[in-house]
């Protein structure tokens, strides 16, 4: 037999907030589950049929693009690809913390995570001249799968949400930032140095911030190394501080 | 009202939108990118098999060059291309990579030595020179001669789309998602920019500019099953179609992929089939080799689709309480190499289907079916990218028939496209954006601005009415059902007259939600109609078009008619009316480097011959033989052919391993 969910959704609509009536609320809905039923089908079936002005956020509905990431029963996830299966008969929905609501279980990353690449430069500096119709540079095999490695963050934010530093610190760059030096760090075409990077993050709100609790790593649903690479950017930080 | 002003505005934040803004940035120009998602959460983000660039490094591409890659190409479009804009292409495809190598890409890349491939289900050893040790690795796809499909493991549309908006952010390119183009603002024959909502305000505003550029990918979303993204709903399109000026090419034109993931829809990529994974039926035996002799799993997309339906009419498919499917086997490729290559693959076996994909013998085995995939039609433009009737709109990528696929996209040659694209249209876009002035009268741009707004509070205020979510369904159906894979005429019909009434329907929907910002309900009363517009397209030049060539099947018209089709369908639509005009562009045989022929699958009769084919290939062989015997190279020789436009900065020789 099919189970009956309960789903619970916060509801909550910024947009209206000049009306000064409008509180936030749990909505309940009830649907049959249907064999491999996801969060994302879940969701659209309630929308086409039970509240036509729910939002919420999927791109790819694949697990690819990083649209989905809310809080499913207590945890950041990503909705597309969590199947109802895995959870109990209650399901328990609220939009991912730390980011601007928009309404429901819609948050602003785009804006956070622009806001964050730009913050440490997330591009390849360089001062060659590169002549695209000659043959490219060679690169070490495994040195551009170690590239690749941390090259997979989605930008989800579900590094974020999990993590205590960015409840404290509104202005922390958050382990996807930390990843992303990391990452650049790494690529043989990227000409900055360790003192390149101290200045973009080599303070409280960037690598001497974070509290190494793993909140991040344990959420990533890409399983990025983020202890490993945090605590690897930290120990080569730590030498510009010491010198 | 809000008027904003820009010099180069953008509509589409995918590969093909952000490398055009780049393009545009470079030369200095203010530029704005429009979205309605992060831009790095488009669609491009899934592309995971890779990129088509005639580099030549790997030992299985030796050989290689642009005109293998163009040969590939005209083939794979069932001669439906314009072989102008593929040769562009192809020259410039090696640039485009080399640039997002130095732009941080991590492609896989080759190392010295032997290594291990499963090459037709048997392990083959292939050995990789020193010289080749660290220059980027490719694989092979379906329908190419040689292995050309550049990658980085399964994720490459995820690494490329971040590597070109990074990109974009460091040039300053003004990226604003969460808002969507409804409109084109255009006055006597020129586009002036779009009118645009704010998906969180509601706010209606006028986005004004020397240049529009339309890159908002693929209209998947018209059919039920689809691999395509949920934003992938053709309303860039719409917009075009909407101004009754601009025309698209080729709406018919709709490919299947033949390996989405049974019954999601979420797609396995062909590298899956590139890497050596194979197609079984319901006994496990391997069918394709039985149709396809020679090309057997990697025989072209349209092929490899129909072949698999065919295979299940007859009974052999599996049967599922979603209906009957086909297995995908590429547990022979070894553990390591999936959990090294294939790894999203992987994953989205285990998330989506409950399986592993490396475990051997049918546990491993992936249910799939044959779906569709990616928009061959598009906004006609020419090969500058610029539409030739409505003057002062680009478009690039997914969203433009700029038509270098033709009839059928070869794998990996559409994200290929779109950088290319992003480079080549983009800079004849930033040019057009500093040649020309914004000479519009404000009242004319307020004109549309009050138009939406009054659209918008008219939708929300009506109270009883059609549901929306029904109407968009019921199309969705109908596109899958009679305008997909197998085609004919009463289906067609059926389809065409099924729809229109729908359009009529959706002109009165009721919203229940009756507020004016956010309200995903809202979004869906006014992009359903547009929709159904774009659905119209697709049948309409479906049903008129009485043959069958590449992803288009007729089954009553059977074979490709040269004789009478070889040309480009042109829809366009008037105001008031309920059904699009058709149009034809005739394809110049005289003109081509590579006069239709037989495309290498099926029965060869199966093709109605245009004479000029025959006269043109002798002219060819004749241009060939004189000039090889008086020892030009093959640029010269292509060049007496051909002669084809591009920017001096791509058009430059490619230089390869080997080369002097
Ligand atoms: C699952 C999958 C895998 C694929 N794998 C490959 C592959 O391996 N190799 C390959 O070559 N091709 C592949 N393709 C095809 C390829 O990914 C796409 O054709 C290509 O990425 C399209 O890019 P684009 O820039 O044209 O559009 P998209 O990436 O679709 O971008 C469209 C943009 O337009 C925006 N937009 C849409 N409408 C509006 C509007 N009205 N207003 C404002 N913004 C708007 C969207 O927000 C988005 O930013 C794959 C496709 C799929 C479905
Ligand atoms: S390890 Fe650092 S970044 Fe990760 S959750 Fe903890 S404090 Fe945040
Ligand atoms: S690091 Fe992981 S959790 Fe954080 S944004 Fe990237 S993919 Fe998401
Ligand atoms: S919708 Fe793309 S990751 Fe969930």
């Amino acid at each position: 037999m099919a189970r009956e969910l309960t789903i619970k959704v916060l509801r909550y609509d910024p947009q209206q907030k000049s009306n000064g009536s409008v509180k936030a609320y749990f909505q309940e809905y009830k649907i049959k589950e249907a064999d491999s039923m996801t969060i994302y089908l879940a969701l659209t079936q309630i929308r086409e049929t039970l509240d036509a002005g729910l939002s919420f956020d999927f791109v790819c509905r694949a697990g690819i693009c990083g649209s989905c990431a809310m809080m499913i029963n207590g945890r950041p996830k990503l909705a597309c690809r969590t199947l109802t299966k895995d959870l109990p008969n209650e399901i328990i929905l609220l939009p991912l913390p730390t980011f601007n609501l928009i309404k429901d279980l819609s948050v602003n990353t785009g804006v956070w995570m622009d806001a964050m690449s730009k913050r440490v430069e997330s591009w390849i500096h360089s001062s060659k001249e590169i002549d695209i119709a000659n043959i490219e540079e060679p690169v070490e095999p495994e040195v551009a799968d170690a590239v690749f490695e941390l090259d997979r963050c989605i930008e989800c934010g579900c590094c974020v949400a999990g993590c205590g530093t960015k409840l404290i610190k509104e202005d922390f760059v958050g382990a996807v930032g930390l990843n992303r030096v990391a990452r650049f760090e790494c690529d043989p075409h990227d000409e900055r140095t360790i003192d390149d990077y101290y200045e973009l993050v080599g303070d409280d709100n960037g690598i001497f911030g974070c509290m190494t609790l793993l909140g991040c790593e344990d959420t990533c649903p890409k399983h990025l190394p983020l202890q490993n690479k945090i605590a690897y950017m930290r120990r080569k930080l730590a030498t510009v501080q010491g010198s | 009202m809000k008027i904003k002003y820009c010099d180069a505005l953008v509509i589409g934040g995918g590969l093909a939108g952000l490398r055009a803004a780049v393009a545009a940035a470079q030369k200095g120009l203010s530029t704005t990118v429009l979205s309605l998602v992060p831009v790095k959460r488009s669609h491009s983000a899934a592309a995971q098999g890779g990129m088509q660039a005639s580099l030549g490094n790997a030992k299985m591409s030796e050989g290689d060059n642009e005109d293998v890659h163009f040969t590939d190409t005209v083939k794979g479009s069932d001669w439906g291309c314009d072989q102008e804009v593929a040769r562009m292409f192809v020259t410039t495809a090696p640039k485009a990579i080399r640039e997002l190598a130095s732009w941080g890409v991590p492609w896989t890349r080759i190392k010295r030595g032997n290594h291990e491939a499963v090459i037709n289900t048997k392990r083959t050893t292939i050995f990789e020179d020193n010289d080749k040790h660290g220059l980027i690795n490719s694989r092979d796809f379906g329908g190419t001669k040689k292995w050309r499909t550049c990658y980085t493991s399964d994720a490459t549309g995820h690494t490329m789309l971040f590597a070109v908006a990074n990109e974009s952010l460091r040039l300053n390119v003004n990226i604003e998602d969460r808002k969507e183009a409804i409109a084109l603002i255009h006055h006597e024959n020129r586009c002036y920019g779009a009118i645009v909502r704010d998906l969180i305000t509601g706010e209606i505003a006028a986005y004004v500019s020397k240049g529009t550029l339309i890159a908002t990918g693929g209209y998947g979303r018209i059919y039920e099953i689809t691999t395509n993204a949920v934003i992938c709903e053709g309303i860039g399109t719409a917009i075009a179609l909407e101004t009754g000026i601009a025309k698209l090419g080729n709406m018919e034109a709709v490919q299947f992929h033949p390996t989405p993931l049974f019954p999601s829809g979420i797609l396995l990529t062909e590298g899956c089939r590139g890497d050596g994974g194979v197609l079984r039926d319901k006994d496990g035996h391997r069918f394709m080799p039985d149709y396809e002799p020679e090309k057997k799993d990697l025989a072209s997309r349209d092929v490899v689709s129909r072949r698999m339906m065919e295979h299940m009419r007859k009974g052999k498919g599996v049967e599922s309480p979603y209906g009957t499917h086909l297995w995908l086997d590429i547990s022979i490729l070894g553990r390591e190499h999936i959990e090294k290559n294939l790894r999203d693959v992987q994953e989205i076996c285990e998330y989506f289907a409950g399986i592993d994909p490396a475990d051997e013998g049918r546990k491993g085995w992936a249910p799939v079916h044959p779906m569709q995939h990616y928009s061959m039609g598009g906004i006609r433009t020419k090969p500058t990218g610029e539409s030739p009737t409505l003057k002062g709109l680009f478009s690039a990528g997914e969203a433009a028939c700029w038509d270098m696929h033709g009839f059928n996209r070869l794998g990996g040659n559409s994200v290929s496209e779109t950088v290319v694209a992003g480079m080549i249209v983009g800079n004849y876009f930033a040019d057009f954006c500093i040649e020309n002035q914004i000479d519009i009268k404000t009242e004319i741009i307020e004109k549309f601005v009050f138009e939406k707004e009054a659209y918008m509070k008219e939708l929300v205020s009506k109270d009883t009415g059609e549901d929306v979510f029904r109407i968009k369904n019921r199309m969705k159906r109908i596109m899958q059902e009679y305008v997909g894979i197998f085609r004919d005429g009463e289906g067609l019909e059926k389809a065409v007259s099924e729809l229109e009434q729908l359009y009529v329907k959706s002109k009165n929907v009721a919203v229940k939600n009756k507020q004016l910002s956010a309200n995903p309900e809202l979004e869906e009363a006014y992009r359903v109609p547009m929709m159904l517009k774009v659905a119209l397209c697709v049948a309409k030049g479906a049903l008129d078009r009485t043959e069958s060539r590449g992803a288009h099947t007729r089954e009553d018209y059977p074979k490709r008619d040269d004789a009478n089709w070889l040309k480009r369908t042109l829809t366009s639509w008037k105001e008031g009316d309920l059904m699009p005009t058709v149009e034809y562009e005739p394809l110049d045989i005289m003109k081509m480097e590579i006069p239709p022929g037989f495309r290498g699958y099926g029965a060869k009769g199966n093709l109605i011959e245009n004479p000029q084919s025959a006269i043109r290939q002798q002219e060819v062989d004749e241009i060939r033989e004189k000039m090889e015997s008086e020892g030009k190279d093959r640029y010269e020789i292509q060049e007496a052919l051909m002669p084809f436009e591009l920017q001096s900065e791509y058009k430059r020789v490619n230089i390869r391993l080997g080369d002097k």
